[in-house]
C-alpha cells in the first residue's frame, strides 16, 4: 500500500460520491423517516417497569442496520461499475496496489457511514428521546464498523456479479439472513440450536449484541470489546478475500 | 536502436477461440508503430498482452527489458482502452488529477494533459456529460498524465472530428520526436500513412511488419488499403 495513492483513491471515490447529491440526500434522510416510522409504530406500546421500551431496543440496532444495509449496496454497485467501465482494467495497469483501492472504498464509505450514523443517532437521541445506559459515541463506532464490514463484503460479492441485476440480488442472499438470525426477532438464546449455530456464524450478530450492551451498560463493557473486535476481524478476512478476485490479468 | 517491445511467438486463447496465433513482433523506441486490422482481427488482445493484463497461453512479450506485466513498468507505461474507462460521475480534471495522482504527478501535470487533448474548455464539466469523442478524448488525457516512456493507444481517434484527428496525431508524432513509444491500433486504413512503422493483422496472424513505404513498394500499390488487401490475398494463395 502507498499512503499517496490510498489518500487519492478515497479522495476520488468521496469526490463521485458528491457529485451525487440525490444519493447523499437518500443516505441523510432515509434513517431519519424510518426511524420516525418505527417510533410511531411503537409509541403507545406498553413496556414492563425498569425494561427498555420497544423503541429504545428496536431504534438502537437499526442504527447498526442503516449503515450495513446502505453501504453494502452503494459498495457492490460502485465496484461493479468499475469492473464493468473498464476503470478497474486501468486501474490495475497503473501502480496502484490492490489493497490501495480496497481499503479507499473501505474507509470512503466507512466515512459515509459514519456521516450517516452520527445523523441517525442526533435524529434517535434528541428527536424521539433514545435512551441508552452506555454512550452514542460507541453506537457511532459500532455502526462505523458495520460500515466498513458492509464495504467489505460488497466488494467480495460485486466479483460474482456480471451485472446490476445481479448485483443487486446479492442484497437478500447477503444481507436479509443477518438481519432474520441477529437477535432483534427473536432472542438469540431462545432459537433452536442449528439457527443459533447459523447465527454465531454470521458477524452482524455480534454487531447487535455490542449496540445491546451499550444499550444495557453504562461503562464499555469486555463482551462488547470483543463482538467489535471479531465484527473488524470478518470486515479484513473479507477485504482479504475480495483482493484475491482480483487478478490483474484475466482472459 | 533497441526495441521498446518485442513480442515472441504469442499465442492467446480467449474462451475457446484462438485470438492470438503465434505473432512475433517488435515496437521500436521513439516511434509511432500503427497496429491495423479489422474488428476482432486481434488488435485489442495484442495490446493487453503488451500491458501485462492478459492471460497468455505461450510465448513471451518484452516490454522496456523486463517482462510484460511487470509491476515497474506500471509508471512507465500508458494505456489507452478502447472504451473510455474514466469516471462519468467526475469532471474531466478530476479524472485527470486522480489518475495523474496515482503516478506521482500533480495538478499541474494533470492539467496540461487536459489541455494536451484539447479539452481546457470542458475541464469542469462531469464526463457523463460529454460527447462521444470528448469522452475518448478525456480518457487519452488520463493515459498520457503520467508522460510515459511506452503509450499502448487502443483506437484513441475513433469518432474524432477531423480536425481534432489531424491534431492528435501531430502530437503523437511530436511525443516521438522527444523519445517516447507508441503503439496506436486503427481499423481505419487512412491512419496507417500516418506511422512511422504497420503492423498488419488479421485473423491473430501478423501479415505485415513494415514501414508504409515498404509496404507500398512490396505491393506495388499506393493506396495502403489495396495494399492490404494484396497482401492477404497473396498469402491465402500460398495455402
Amino acid at each position: 500500500m502507498n499512503p499517496r495513492i490510498l489518500a487519492a483513491t478515497i479522495g476520488r471515490i468521496l469526490r463521485q460520491l458528491r457529485h451525487d447529491r440525490r444519493t447523499v440526500a437518500l443516505l441523510v434522510v432515509v434513517p431519519a423517516v424510518l426511524l420516525t416510522l418505527v417510533y410511531f409504530m411503537y409509541v403507545d406500546q406498553p413496556h414492563p417497569p425498569g425494561q427498555p421500551t420497544v423503541f429504545d431496543r428496536v431504534a438502537l440496532i437499526m442504527l447498526g442496520f442503516f449503515p450495513f444495509i446502505i453501504m453494502f449496496l452503494v459498495t457492490s454497485i460502485a465496484m461493479l461499475r468499475e469492473r464493468t467501465t473498464g476503470t478497474l482494467e486501468r486501474l490495475l495497469t497503473t501502480p496502484l496496489g490492490k489493497l490501495d483501492l480496497l481499503f479507499g472504498y473501505g474507509i470512503a464509505f466507512g466515512l459515509a457511514g459514519v456521516v450517516q450514523a452520527t445523523i441517525a443517532s442526533a435524529v434517535a437521541y434528541w428527536v424521539f428521546g433514545l435512551s441508552t445506559a452506555g454512550s452514542s459515541g460507541l453506537v457511532i463506532m459500532i455502526a462505523a464498523i458495520n460500515a466498513v464490514l458492509a464495504v467489505a463484503l460488497g466488494l467480495l460479492c460485486s466479483a460474482f456479479a456480471r451485472t446490476e441485476f445481479q448485483a443487486v440480488q446479492f442484497m437478500p442472499v447477503v444481507v436479509a439472513p443477518q438481519l432474520l438470525l441477529c437477535g432483534l426477532f427473536v432472542p438469540r438464546g431462545q432459537m433452536a440450536g442449528w439457527l443459533q449455530a447459523i447465527s454465531d456464524a454470521l458477524p452482524l450478530s455480534y454487531a447487535v449484541e455490542a449496540l445491546q450492551e451499550v444499550g444495557a451498560h453504562a461503562e464499555a463493557t469486555t463482551t462488547m470489546w470483543r463482538d467489535v473486535a471479531i465484527v473488524a476481524g470478518a470486515a479484513l478476512l473479507a477485504l482479504v478475500l475480495a483482493a484475491a478476485t482480483l487478478r490483474r490479468r484475466s482472459g | 536502436m533497441d526495441d521498446a517491445v518485442v513480442v515472441r511467438d504469442l499465442v492467446v486463447d480467449r474462451g475457446r477461440r484462438r485470438v492470438l496465433q503465434g505473432i512475433s513482433c517488435v515496437v521500436p523506441r521513439g516511434s509511432v508503430t500503427g497496429l491495423l486490422g479489422p474488428s476482432g482481427s486481434g488488435k485489442t488482445t495484442l495490446m493487453r498482452a503488451i500491458v501485462g493484463v492478459q492471460t497468455v497461453n505461450s510465448g513471451a512479450v518484452t516490454v522496456l527489458g523486463r517482462p510484460a506485466g511487470t509491476a515497474e513498468l506500471r509508471h512507465r507505461v500508458g494505456y489507452l482502452t478502447q472504451a473510455p474507462s474514466v469516471y462519468a460521475d467526475l469532471t474531466v480534471r478530476e479524472n485527470a488529477r486522480y489518475f495523474a495522482a496515482l503516478q506521482g504527478r500533480g495538478r499541474a501535470e494533470a492539467d496540461g494533459a487536459v489541455a494536451d487533448v484539447g479539452l481546457t474548455e470542458a475541464a469542469d464539466q462531469l464526463v457523463g456529460t460529454l460527447s462521444g469523442g470528448q469522452r475518448s478524448r478525456a480518457s487519452l488525457a488520463c493515459a498520457l498524465v503520467g508522460d510515459p516512456e511506452l503509450v499502448i493507444l487502443d483506437e484513441p481517434t475513433v469518432g474524432q472530428d477531423p480536425v481534432l484527428r489531424a491534431d492528435l496525431w501531430a502530437r503523437f508524432h511530436a511525443m516521438a520526436a522527444t523519445g517516447t513509444t507508441l503503439l496506436v491500433s486503427s481499423h481505419v486504413m487512412d491512419e496507417a500513412a500516418r506511422c512511422d512503422r504497420l503492423l498488419l493483422i488479421r485473423d491473430g496472424q501478423l501479415i505485415a511488419d513494415d514501414t508504409p513505404d515498404a509496404v507500398r513498394a512490396a505491393t506495388g500499390v499506393q493506396d495502403l488499403e489495396e495494399a492490404f488487401l494484396r497482401l492477404i490475398r497473396s498469402r491465402e494463395e500460398d495455402r
